[in-house]
């Protein structure tokens, strides 16, 4: 099936798009959000722009909105968007990386609803331990590119998420109930590499700002 | 064993639809498509669950004769949303749209595996089925949630117990 991917850069978004292609259907092109509003409920905001830098070592087309990300009024940016894959590139489905949110789920399963598309969200009421071990036995390389709860700090930024990390924020998740693949919002990543990629992205920049005592977010700059 | 039947076409939305229902029964069940159903799979289960699926996908609704066995079955059997349809279908009902997305208010009139009173459920169906021959447990506003067969352990529902309220598929499974 010709499907397009909602599409972040962060781990869900890109795991998710892996799982369908690797299930045979085609990625035929991404979807991005762009929102103004780092606080939306239904896009991941932490160093979007690079979607650019990812579509490109993937070779699928990119589709761009943007959205001031108010409550609501930005699902109707989202269907735009949505709408604009199914004209211009005859998609019959899209791919969600929701794990949890009943709110961005359910959300989108309507907007594909009203365009008569598929809805595929194969990472759905995943288990997150099992999922971060499996993200790096498929060799995907993600980092952090936003922290958002206690008791993160600015040492978390661009860390790896490899063995060490998983059994940390296991015991952070113990400790502060941080949920282990960061589905409360807890942190954002970005994957500089996975199966889907032609070549590996570098960080060759990043410029960090802190918006809380706990609340870090880089923007990095890949090439 | 419980024998979990994936209603789903596309083998992507097994991932959706039919592995967090793995993830709850554990170890103790196998998976079969609706279709691929033999004699020996339902001789060998001692309970079964029927999955559901995406709101585009009509095929299961299509193969109503591959849930035949239904009516001389006599083992447990819950059945969600496409699940649902399925057995309500078997058993005489028709299809009716209606459509609720997300979280649901739903009174459950009679104690349905733990569930009693208010609760909120997860819904994503864009229709409803309802035989003669269930009893009604819980109803939301739009339409009845969950049922059970009036002589049989047959109990099915709308939302997606998978979803939220996880603990009455482990119920169930202790039957």
């Amino acid at each position: 099936m010709k499907l397009a991917s909602l599409f972040s850069g962060g781990k869900d978004s890109v795991y998710a798009t892996y799982l369908a292609k690797k299930e045979g259907h085609e990625i035929t092109c991404l979807v991005s959000i762009f929102s103004e509003n780092k606080e939306s409920y239904m896009f991941h905001t932490p160093s979007i722009n690079k979607t650019k830098k990812q579509a490109e070592v993937m070779g699928v087309p990119l589709i761009v909105e943007k959205t001031k990300g108010e409550k609501e009024i930005e699902l109707e940016d989202l269907k735009r968007a949505i709408f604009r894959a199914k004209e211009e590139y005859g998609v019959e489905g899209i791919i969600t990386g929701a794990i949890q949110s009943v709110y961005q789920a359910s959300r989108i399963q309507k907007i594909c609803d009203e365009l008569n598309l598929e809805c595929f969200n194969p990472l759905w009421q995943k288990e997150e331990k099992e999922y971060l071990e499996e993200l790096i036995s498929e060799d995907f390389r993600v980092i952090l590119v936003g922290v958002f709860a206690y008791p993160f700090d600015e040492s978390w930024i661009l860390r790896e998420i490899d063995d060490n990390f998983i059994s940390e924020v296991r015991e952070l998740n113990k400790r502060y109930k941080i949920h282990v693949a960061g589905e409360g919002g807890e942190f954002e990543t970005f994957v500089l590499n996975c199966p889907l990629y032609s070549r590996e992205l570098k960080v060759i920049d990043k410029k960090i700002s802190k918006e809380g005592e706990n609340s870090f977010r880089a923007e990095v700059e890949v090439e | 064993m419980i024998l979990l039947i994936s209603t789903c076409k596309e083998k992507l939305h097994e991932l959706e639809f039919v592995k967090p229902i793995k993830d709850i029964v554990g170890k103790k069940c196998f998976v079969k498509k609706y279709d691929e159903i033999t004699q020996e799979d339902l001789q060998k289960a001692d309970k079964v669950i029927i999955s559901g699926t995406s709101l585009r996908d009509n095929e299961v609704l299509e193969n109503l004769s591959c849930f035949g066995w239904l009516k001389d079955f006599n083992k447990p059997v819950f059945g969600i949303c496409a699940g649902h349809h399925a057995i309500q279908l078997i058993f005489g009902a028709k299809l009716m749209k209606i459509q609720e997305f997300g979280v649901v208010d739903v009174d459950f009139e009679k104690n349905f595996f733990g569930l009693i009173d208010k609760e909120k459920v997860y819904s994503l169906h864009g229709r409803f089925s309802l035989s003669p021959e269930f009893e009604i447990y819980a109803r939301s506003e739009e339409c009845v949630h969950a049922v059970k067969h009036k002589d049989k352990e047959i109990y099915s529902v709308l939302f997606h117990p998978e979803v939220y309220n996880k603990e009455v598929l482990g119920r169930f499974c202790e039957l």
